[in-house]
Parts: C-alpha cells; sequence; structure tokens
C-alpha cells in the first residue's frame, strides 16, 4: 500500500519535473548556437534532440526510457555540426553515477555523524530537562537551524581553513584520491551539513520523548521504582521511534538537497554542482535526472521512516 | 476480610499537607490528614472528586506528582520517614515493598513491551530471583487471579488483551515483587459492573493470600464496602470520619457520608402510556463493515423515561447515533411522532431535527469552549425559533432560571464553570430547542454523587413542567432506579428486554439481566462474598 503510494508520488514527480523543465524559457539549441544561429539551424538541432515533438510524447519517450535505465545523452559537449566523429557527448548514466557516489559519501559521512549525535543530545536533554544543560543545547540548536547552509559554510571556512588553517577549503576529490584523504578533504562540508541538520533532529527528539514522558505509563514506570534512564530510555524511546525516524528521514532529504549549496561552495564534485552547471547549459536531460534522482530519495527515505514506524509499534505489528 | 490481624503498624502518616500548582497558584490539596494502616490490613479511601484521596495514596508512598509538592508531615513505612527520602533511596522502595495499581489499565501499560517483562520488571531490579523463577511465579499469579491462558498470556501485548484482564494483570504485576504495601487508584472505576465483580474478587482473594496491607482507593462506598477492613471518607482535603466498614454501613456518623450514596435513595414511581412518540423498528446498523445493532426495536412513551441499559459495546449509544440521524441504519425504520423520519440527517427537515436533541456524556467536549454560556444557549433559540435581540435574551435566562443557576453565568466561558454546571448548560442548550425528545447519553456518569443527584432531580422536574420525553443511556442501574419508568435491556447489539421498571428489575429474569443485575455493587459488606457463593454453587 505505502510502496504504490511511494511509486505514485515519483511517478507524479516525473511528470511535474518534466512539465516544468519543458516551460522553462530558453532552450538548449539558441543556447548552443548563439543568438546569430540561423533559423533553419536551429531548427535542425531541435529536430536532431526531438525538441520539435509535442511534449506529451517526448514525456513518454523519456520515461520509458527510464525505465530501462536510460536517461538519455547529455546535450552539452555534443558536436555542432551533424555527423562529426568528435562528438563529445556523454551518456547521462555515465555522467551522474561518479557525482553521485561522491555525494553519497558526503552526505553518508554527515549522516553518520549527525544521527547518533543528535539522538544523543536530543535523549540527554530530555533526561535533564529544564537543566542548564537542556536550555543551552536547545538554544544552540535554534542558532544552527536557522542559519542557511552557506553562511555556516562560511563561518568554517573563516574559523577552520583561515583562522585556524586545519582543514582546505577546496574539497576536489577524483577517482585516485585515498579514503583517509577524501575524510580530511570533505571534513569541512560534512561539519556543515551535520549542524544544519542536527539542530532540527535533536530538537525533535526531545520533544518526542518529553510528550510520551506526560503518559501515565510513565507515572507507572517512576511508581514502579525505575530510574530516570530507565524511564526514558527503556519506557519513553521505544514509543518515540516512529516520530524520531520522521524527522531523521527528512533531514536527510534536507541534507542531500542541502548539498547543492554546500558542494558549491567547497567546489566538491557531487550531484548537486552538476545540476547547477546543467541549468546554467539548459541542459535538460541532466537536469531531469538530477532531480527525479533527488525526489525518488525523498520518497524512499519515508518509506523507510514508516517502516521503521510500523516495526517499532506492537500495535500495528501483532493485530488484535 | 479477617478481622483479627496482627496489630503490628505498617505505615503512619501523621498531619500530611500537600499542595499543588494549577491556574498560576498553589493551591491546598491536603489540609492535614492522618492514615494508619496495620500490616495485612486493607484500608478503604474515598471521597469524590477533588478529595485528595489520589494524592493521599501516592504521599503513601513519598510520591507527589509533577507541581505538587509535600509541605509538612511524616510517612512512616516500616520506620522510615518517605518523606525524607531522596528520589534514590524512594526508587529501592517503590515497586517492591510498596507497589501502585492504576485506574486506567489501558493506559498505564507501556504499549511497547510484553506483558511478561512488564510484569515482573520490578522484582527483576532486584536481582534476588532468576528470570525464569520470576515468570514461573508471574504464572502462578496469573492463574490465582483466573486469568484464562496463564501460561501463555503474558507473551502478548496490552493492546491485545481486554481491559478487565489487564487490570488483573497488573495486579500480578503490584504483587510479584511481593510487597508490604499495595495502593489501589480506582482500579475498577473504568470497568463495566460485570467485569467489576470478576476484577474485585480477583483481587481481593489474591491480597488475602499473601497477608498484603492495602489502601483501595475509589468513590464508590459500595465497592470499597466490599474489600475494606476500615474506611476513611475524606472531603476537600480533610477527613470527614473513619470507621469499620460495618459500622459505617450501618451507622454513619457524618451527614456528608450519608449523602455519597444518595442516588440509590432516590426513586421514580413509574408510569406509562400506549401513546408512543418514537417507535424504532428492526433496526440494523453498522460502522464499515462490522455489524453492531442487529434488528433493534424499541418503543418510546410519550412525555415518559426509557433507560436503555448495557455494558459498553451493547450499542446503546449506537442506538442513539441511530434515532439522530448521524449514523443512518441499514434495514429497519423509525416512526417519530407518527410520521417516518429519513435515516439521513441532512435530509431530515429543521422541524424533525428541532424536536430531537440530545444531551452528551462529557460535558467538557460538548460544548466550544470559546463561546460563553449566553452564546451556547442563545444559538438554538436563534437557530430554530428565530427569535432574536431583548427577546432572545430574556429567554436565555428563563431557561437558566429553569436549570436553577441565573442570570450571572451570562458572560462564563464553559472553563469557568465546574461539572455539574456544565452538565446543566448541556440541558438548557437541548430545551433551549423545545424538543419533544431528549436522548441523555450517559449524563451523569462522569460526575459526582451528589452532583448526579442534583441533575436527576432537575431532569424529573423538567420533565413534569414540559411533558418533554427523555431516552436516558446508562450503564449504571441506581440511576435506572431513580429516573426511568420504562427499561430496555441490551447486549451486543440486541434488545434482550423491554418494560416496565417493576418487571425487567424483579424476578423472573433473563440470565443476561439476572447477570447484569446481580453484578451491581450492593451497600453490604457480605455482597460479594454471598454473590461468589452462590455463582458457584
Amino acid at each position: 500500500m505505502r510502496l504504490t503510494l511511494g511509486l505514485v508520488t515519483v511517478f507524479a514527480f516525473s511528470v511535474i519535473i518534466f512539465s516544468t523543465f519543458s516551460f522553462l524559457p530558453g532552450d538548449f539549441a539558441t543556447e548552443i548556437l548563439g543568438q546569430s544561429a540561423t533559423k533553419s539551424a536551429v531548427k535542425a538541432l531541435r529536430a536532431e534532440l526531438g525538441l520539435d515533438k509535442p511534449p506529451v510524447t517526448r514525456y513518454f519517450d523519456w520515461l520509458g526510457n527510464v525505465f530501462q535505465g536510460d536517461f538519455g545523452s547529455s546535450f552539452s559537449g555534443r558536436s555542432k555540426v551533424q555527423g562529426d566523429q568528435g562528438d563529445r557527448s556523454r551518456e547521462v548514466v555515465g555522467l551522474i553515477i561518479p557525482r553521485l557516489k561522491n555525494t553519497l559519501f558526503l552526505t553518508g559521512v554527515a549522516a553518520m555523524l549527525a544521527i547518533p549525535l543528535s539522538l544523543i543530545l536530543g535523549i540527554s536533554a530530555a533526561l535533564y530537562r529544564n537543566s542548564y544543560y537542556d536550555r543551552s543545547a536547545t538554544g544552540v540548536s535554534l542558532v544552527t537551524v536557522s542559519s542557511p547552509e552557506f553562511f555556516t559554510a562560511y563561518i568554517f571556512i573563516l574559523l577552520l581553513a583561515t583562522l585556524f588553517p586545519v582543514f582546505p577549503t577546496i574539497s576536489t576529490v577524483d577517482e585516485t584520491t585515498t579514503l583517509v584523504e577524501r575524510f580530511y578533504r570533505t571534513a569541512l562540508p560534512v561539519f556543515t551539513l551535520t549542524l544544519i541538520t542536527m539542530g532540527h533532529m535533536m530538537r525533535m527528539t526531545r520533544s518526542a520523548i518529553i510528550n510520551i514522558l506526560s503518559s501515565e505509563y510513565i507515572e507507572m514506570a517512576k511508581l514502579s521504582g525505575a530510574s530516570r534512564y530507565e524511564v526514558v530510555v527503556k519506557h519513553a524511546l521505544p514509543n518515540a521511534w516512529a516520530p524520531i525516524s520522521q524527522v531523521i528521514a527528512i533531514n536527510l532529504a534536507y541534507m542531500l538537497i542541502g548539498s547543492v549549496v554546500v558542494e558549491y561552495v567547497f567546489n566538491y564534485q557531487g550531484i548537486g554542482r552538476l545540476m547547477v552547471g546543467s541549468v546554467y547549459n539548459r541542459d535538460l536531460p541532466v537536469v531531469q535526472a538530477c532531480a527525479l534522482i533527488f525526489a525518488s530519495t525523498y520518497v524512499i527515505l519515508n518509506l523507510i521512516a514508516d517502516l521503521i514506524g510500523i516495526i517499532s509499534n506492537p500495535r500495528l505489528l501483532y493485530p488484535k | 476480610m479477617m478481622s483479627n490481624k496482627s496489630k503490628e503498624l505498617l505505615l503512619e502518616m501523621k498531619n500530611i499537607h500537600i499542595d499543588g500548582f494549577s491556574d498560576e497558584r498553589w493551591h491546598k490539596i491536603l489540609k492535614g490528614v492522618d492514615l494508619t494502616l496495620y500490616r495485612g490490613e486493607i484500608l478503604g479511601l474515598i471521597g469524590e472528586s477533588g478529595a485528595g484521596k489520589s494524592t493521599m495514596g501516592k504521599a503513601a508512598m513519598g510520591y507527589t506528582q509533577p507541581g505538587c509538592k509535600i509541605i509538612k508531615g511524616e510517612i512512616n513505612f516500616n520506620g522510615i520517614d518517605l518523606a525524607k527520602l531522596t528520589e534514590f533511596e524512594k526508587r529501592k522502595i517503590w515497586g517492591t515493598k510498596i507497589s501502585y495499581v492504576a485506574q486506567s489499565a489501558a493506559a498505564s501499560f507501556n504499549p511497547a513491551h510484553r506483558l511478561m517483562d512488564q510484569t515482573i520488571s520490578a522484582a527483576n531490579r532486584l536481582k534476588l530471583n532468576p528470570t525464569d523463577a520470576l515468570k514461573k511465579d508471574a504464572v502462578q499469579l496469573y492463574e490465582s487471579l483466573q486469568l484464562p491462558d496463564a501460561e501463555n498470556i503474558g507473551d502478548r501485548y496490552p493492546h491485545q488483551v481486554s481491559g478487565g484482564q489487564l487490570q488483573r494483570i497488573m495486579t500480578a504485576m503490584a504483587m510479584s515483587p511481593r510487597p508490604e504495601l499495595i495502593i489501589f487508584d480506582e482500579p475498577t472505576t473504568a470497568l463495566d459492573v460485570t467485569t467489576q465483580v470478576e476484577v474485585l474478587s480477583a483481587m481481593r482473594s489474591i491480597v488475602d493470600k499473601f497477608n498484603t496491607a492495602a489502601i483501595y482507593i475509589t468513590h464508590d462506598l459500595a465497592v470499597v464496602a466490599q474489600m475494606a477492613d476500615r474506611i476513611k471518607v475524606l472531603r476537600y482535603g480533610e477527613e470527614v470520619e473513619e470507621a469499620k466498614t460495618r459500622d459505617m454501613l450501618s451507622n454513619p456518623k457524618e451527614e456528608y457520608t450519608k449523602s455519597l450514596w444518595s442516588v440509590r435513595s432516590l426513586i421514580k414511581p413509574e408510569e406509562t402510556n400506549q401513546d408512543y412518540i418514537l417507535s424504532i423498528k428492526n433496526i440494523d446498523a453498522a460502522y464499515g463493515s462490522s455489524k453492531v445493532l442487529h434488528n433493534v426495536s424499541i418503543d418510546i412513551p410519550k412525555g415518559k423515561t426509557v433507560a436503555i441499559v448495557g455494558e459498553s459495546g451493547s450499542g446503546k449509544s449506537t442506538t442513539a447515533r441511530v434515532i439522530t440521524g448521524l449514523l443512518p441504519q441499514i434495514k429497519g425504520e423509525i416512526i417519530f411522532d407518527g410520521k417516518k423520519l429519513s435515516p439521513k440527517l441532512e435530509q431530515r427537515s429543521k422541524e424533525e431535527l428541532r424536536k430531537i436533541q440530545i444531551i452528551f456524556q462529557m460535558p467538557d467536549t460538548a460544548m466550544n469552549p470559546r463561546q460563553t454560556v449566553d452564546e451556547i444557549i442563545g444559538r438554538p433559540i436563534e437557530f430554530y425559533q428565530g427569535i432574536k435581540g431583548k427577546e432572545r435574551e430574556a429567554k436565555v435566562i428563563e431557561l437558566l432560571k429553569m436549570i436553577e443557576l441565573d442570570e450571572t453565568f451570562l458572560d462564563r466561558l464553559p472553563s469557568e464553570l465546574s461539572g455539574g454546571q456544565k452538565q446543566r448548560i448541556c440541558i438548557a442548550r437541548a430545551l433551549a430547542a423545545n424538543p419533544d425528545l431528549i436522548i441523555c447519553d450517559e449524563v451523569t456518569s462522569a460526575l459526582d454523587q451528589i452532583v448526579q443527584e442534583g441533575i436527576l432531580k432537575l431532569l424529573q422536574k423538567l420533565q413534569k413542567e414540559l411533558g418533554v420525553t427523555y431516552i436516558f443511556i446508562t450503564h449504571d442501574i441506581a440511576t435506572v432506579k431513580a429516573i426511568s419508568d420504562e427499561i430496555v435491556v441490551m447486549y451486543q447489539g440486541e434488545v434482550v428486554e423491554q418494560g416496565l421498571k417493576s418487571k425487567i428489575l424483579n424476578p423472573p429474569y433473563p440470565d443476561y439481566t439476572e447477570l447484569l443485575l446481580s453484578s451491581v455493587p450492593e451497600m453490604d459488606p457480605d455482597w460479594l462474598t454471598n454473590l461468589l457463593n452462590k455463582r458457584s454453587s
């Protein structure tokens, strides 16, 4: 049921993505041939790229190919003259996969850092509610949530690269970079992504647990002699997984989208940077593929969160 | 109910003062109450809501709810003053030496853990016995509490067993570490009468078996009479009186104690006629695909009161929903005032809607919290009768007088009213439409005894003055005796019988009516014992 709903969502996204980009002003043909191009040249290129067909036909052509794993060929880099041997146009898939790997590496490391950290901070803030620790943690998290990612990124550059040059400001990596080197070079973007998502996750974990702490079974647990730690970790936390996993899913998706800006700031070769570049070039197939990947990640993350919600709730797992 | 128990002191609470913080200021909840309890003895603590009985029960553990604090007093348990212990030291006593059984078992079990794990968690913390031995012991406790499938019921989750079973499992959980004292905080209030009997007898026998001392908190004197050796009555945070159970029942000293069973002394002479204002015929109704009413036929005589009784899930409230059109029936017809009513609410005329009004169980949720009393009562006057301005205001005040309130209430919000006043406003709102039939859905069950009596008397007075007909839905037999002319007994979506009060409440009974009536606790300390003897023979 949820799976079909997820598929429908992705499908709806594909329609929206495709139609939005189709209705964008300007097209690749005029962009690449320049203002002075003859009408016939533009027409020829459009015909070759299939841009002259009606949008509905193009959509279904595209969707059919996507189902087969073929996102088409990139517009940019192709020869301006038909039949030229020097055609350097690349398959979108080949273009995206290495970038996607880089982005997944970046967000993966940031998630590994952010999720445990925000869970621990959120649980301990709930444990010592209204203490100075709790107040300062929630206060600081509010600041980090409200700062835009480019601002956070520049603060990190200022502190850890300029004033105290510990990490590099440019996070360029390629296939030959070793793992350790990768960690070192991506430190600042990872910190940035961690910081912008951690605040929200931590605050929601705290409030999900505090919400549950006012229920009757928590009072019952206290009256049966459970310690403060036991009350929070054993009695409140198991009932808080559903809301917490939802928040984590949203933040992971946010992290992936946030990586567009962060990759740009740190000049990291990820999918976000690729997408920004392709929008510049009106490179429709690449932009569409990137957008579709972002959308499906969002849907997949939410599906996983729903699944955790079901697994952690005996009411749904074991019917009456 | 052993009378000669050892006179060894277990708990002595002296001069307990507790304050609570609400509405931005501190209130006194307990104003110097004393309490003594001997080993193996059961003390009943009774009073109405707000009397401080629950606070007193929790204070016996040295616990106060968040927002409350102990101002003064000693709580000597086994010679240790609990009021002076730290949180950490108290936790060693809670759940092991003193355990607690809460009112709503459904809300008090953690939904995420299996029942067995919760049953033995407190005892497991002591690490005196291996987990296996504790589990075995828990199964034996389940057995002695007469739980079905005692061997495996612990593997289930709380949502998989019924309310009565959960309450018994909670008793097993309290008993598992073999405490010296158990606090029962209204453990049967949320249960049906027939379930209540089973739970009461199970709790009583297990407390007897291990000779555990207990404090039994309730607002129902008849229930506490079955359980307690001594009874203490609280009101407004102070002690009214304390006496041995039999002495208190046979000879209550204080006027207030007598008033606690005032509803039970209210009796209405029955009358009936053949002039039916409403007849429902062969009604079937369903929520989605699950059918809840099966071929229900009821006749309501004009100007009289018909009580519909039954347990939760018997279809009483569903019948009311069908009559009002909130839930269209799938079969059968409703004849009102000689005319057939359309099943759907939207297809009924304004006049038809005006003539049938309903009053709900929870006055708190039945009124818009942002409307004043004037708006709440004035709106139906305007809507149904088209009366506006000064005339409308005069009408609202007239209605307020009718429900024994006055014009000073006009500008108040529901939050500024007591529970009884709120229900009166709901009655006035129903009357504002000038209806022929009022459906009262458990209108007194959320109220205290004295307030209940007031509401029931008011309803009777209004019937005499206005000739309005009532359908009175309730599970409380005392209320039925107090108000009804005819009774309809429902069970699992079917009508068991309908007839005059005197006919239904006197033998011969159908099986279910007998079970229902015999389960209603009586003001006799031997009632439960006699009933159990009778049922087992």
